[in-house]
């Protein structure tokens, strides 16, 4: 079957755009941590259609621990349901491969797929466009209210050549909805990956959605994603951005809060180990009046790692109350390790409460002592105090076992590099 | 249990002991009292192994060994434990999960069995009742939030869940209201042993009424100048340290 006239235009567009603006260079301002050369002088290919990859054991080690309930697998970008879990018979939760939902629902994500993430102003974003064929659409209902979360996994599978994946998830939470969403990037295998993923997030009025990103994908992996999200009134968005894999990564979310009452908390940890790179833009865009957000940033660099934080908040001109908080805190594990900072208030209203901080500094020494005078060994007490550093975003989760895995990956994958 | 001889020690690269000579034998009580600045902290911590203080000459033996070439983890993990005057807030570290990992840091060196998470409960449990700790604290992260006084019962609790061979307490009474001395006091006492040794630092003599010392030591200039019976601490409440200056010469 062919896809629909729209989506050809829409791929079409991806392309056209692609070729205008070419993949980013460090003389863009947005762009000038951050290079992109390695990925920009690979030749891509699609993997392989699955013959005898990962198999659903080590899938669930790999991503333990697996809410075996709603498991939804993508191998390469493309939707694996020999590993995935489809409950037949939920219809609280309505969770689709996107392959399938334009197959068979031709017309139903015209004008929702690419609202947000906007071809002409990312050429990643077009690339993905340009490559849209699968990947995950989330609709929740009105009025559901989902106590387990959705478990997305994204798995990067790399054969013989290096190999590329497009995903794009879609998350529409109905009207007084409550769910939670996770997307899980992790890599098998040994070779050379890129994950480009793209997310459009509508929160619709007095809905509830916490959504997570956790990567933690081999160095070998090239990560780059772009979140946008749409908040309408009495919205509320629990955005946290985990990042502790990849060789070169880069994060872009953006998040509009368009409805009086809607609230958002953005949250970010990321991790440095070996020669890792994680660039982490971030916008909030306070739209109309009466919005709150909530951003904190936790980086964590050792080794020679570098890490970069941007922090964007905007507030429009006759968005008056506005209340919004912005935080960027970062811990230097290493003299090699380097963090670039760099939180910013464009505020265009005058009847606001904004601020915004961001602090780098080592583990605190008096507590490293208090921790070994009572019998602690020193890596044990940098270990806890990192952990402790981090927890300040994970105690946020509603999942415990979420932010424990979070937490020890964390640990690991410090004590690994 | 401590033999320390001939003590000299500089904090921050500035000397601030100058030959102390002290012996501690188990079961013992020695009290250390002194002006401020006269180095009674700076002897706590050389004693629990505190980065930027520094030994230059003398030793310090620990049933027998040397205790300056520890680590402070080692030190603990011998038996030795510092109440700190400033105990530090740690956010995000939970306080019941340090104490166990404290607890089981200890017992694994003395080659015991650890314990588990339900038979350390009970154990803190009980060691809360004697230092009448709120449950609810413990729960919280290090110190985060608690008063003075709470962070002091927290010191004392650690020590009495620890049970160290030699206990130092660093002003453990500074900021403490009488009603939390008498517990603080009451938990110190409750460890008093014939094999186990305790080190009181105190600016004031008032502590002393609670944990009655076996020998009073005054410090002056990062030196013993005097040392006498629990009679010497009154003494020195009514005469105040000025008295001293001319025996110290």
């Amino acid at each position: 079957m062919s896809a629909p006239a729209w989506l050809e235009d829409l791929r079409r567009q991806g392309g056209e755009q692609l070729n205008e603006l070419g993949l980013p260079t460090t003389r863009l301002e947005d762009w000038r941590y951050t290079n992109v050369a390695p990925i920009a002088e690979t030749r891509w290919t699609p993997g392989d259609p699955r013959k005898d990859g990962v198999s659903r054991q080590e899938l669930e080690t790999l991503c333990h621990p697996v809410f075996a309930c709603r498991l939804f697998v993508f191998v390469n970008g493309r939707f694996a349901a020999d590993l995935s879990t489809l409950r037949v018979g939920t219809p609280e939760v309505a969770v689709h491969s996107l392959a399938q939902v334009l197959e068979e629902e031709p017309d139903a994500l015209r004008g929702v797929l690419g609202e947000q993430a906007l071809a002409k102003e990312r050429a990643f974003t077009a690339w993905n466009q340009r490559e849209l064929r699968d990947g995950a659409v989330v609709r929740i209902p009105d009025g559901a209210d989902l106590e387990e979360p959705i478990h997305l996994v994204f798995l990067a599978e790399p054969g013989a050549e290096p190999t590329e994946s497009h995903p794009r998830i879609l998350v529409l939470a109905g009207e007084r909805s409550r769910a939670s969403v996770v997307e899980d990037y992790v890599s098998f295998g040994e070779g050379v990956s890129l994950t480009n993923a793209v997310t459009e997030i509508r929160v619709a009025p007095d809905a509830e959605l916490e959504h997570v990103r956790f990567q933690r994908e081999s160095a070998d992996g090239h990560h780059i994603s772009a979140l946008h999200a749409r908040l309408e009134r009495n919205a509320r968005l629990a955005c946290h951005s985990v990042s502790l894999g990849g060789g070169l990564v880069r994060n872009d979310a953006t998040v509009t809060l368009l409805g009086e009452g809607a609230e958002c908390d953005l949250n970010g940890i990321f991790l440095g180990t070996g020669r890792r790179h994680v660039d982490n833009h971030t916008t909030i865009d306070h739209a109309v009046p009466h919005t709150t957000s909530r951003e904190l940033y936790k980086g964590v660099l050792d080794d020679r790692s570098r890490g970069i934080f941007h922090g964007r908040v905007i507030v429009r001109p006759d968005a008056q109350k506005t209340d919004a908080r912005q935080s960027s805190r970062n811990l230097l594990l290493s003299r090699g390790a380097e963090i670039d900072t760099k939180p910013q208030l464009e505020i265009h209203a005058d009847d606001v409460k904004c601020s915004h901080g961001s602090t780098i500094g080592q583990l605190d020494p008096d507590a490293l002592f208090y921790l070994r005078a009572r019998g602690l060994t020193e890596d044990d007490a940098r270990r806890l105090l990192t952990r402790a550093f981090v927890s300040e975003v994970t105690r946020s989760l509603r999942f415990e076992p979420l932010r424990v895995r979070i937490e020890e990956q964390l640990v690991e994958l410090l004590e690994g590099a | 249990m401590l033999d320390i001889k001939g003590l000299h020690a500089d904090a921050d690269g500035v000397s601030i002991l100058n030959g102390i000579d002290l012996t501690i034998r188990p079961g013992e009580v020695h009290a250390i009292m002194g002006p401020n600045g006269s180095g009674k902290s700076t002897l706590a911590n050389v004693l629990a192994g505190r980065p930027g203080v520094e030994v230059t000459q003398g030793t310090v033996l620990f049933e027998g060994k040397d205790l300056v070439a520890m680590e402070p983890e080692e030190r603990a993990r011998e038996g030795v434990f510092l109440a700190f005057q400033y105990p530090v807030e740690i956010p995000g570290v939970s306080n019941l999960y340090f104490l166990k990992a404290a607890l089981n840091a200890r017992l694994k060196h003395q080659g015991l069995d650890e314990l588990d998470a339900i038979d350390f409960l009970v154990l803190a449990k009980e060691k809360m009742k004697l230092v009448e700790m709120d449950e609810a604290l413990v729960h919280r992260a290090i110190n985060e939030g608690f008063s003075g006084g709470e962070k002091k019962r927290n010191e004392i609790l650690q020590m009495t869940v620890l049970e160290p061979k030699l206990a130092i307490l660093d002003e453990t009474d500074s900021g403490l209201d009488i009603d939390a001395l008498r517990v603080v006091a009451g938990g110190v006492n409750s460890l008093r042993s014939p094999d186990r040794a305790m080190l009181v630092i105190t600016h004031y003599q008032r502590l002393l009424d609670y944990i009655v010392p076996d020998v009073v030591h005054v410090l002056a200039g990062g030196r013993i100048v005097r040392s006498g019976g629990k009679e010497l601490a009154l003494e020195l409440e009514e005469k105040g340290y000025g008295w001293l200056n001319g025996d110290a010469a």
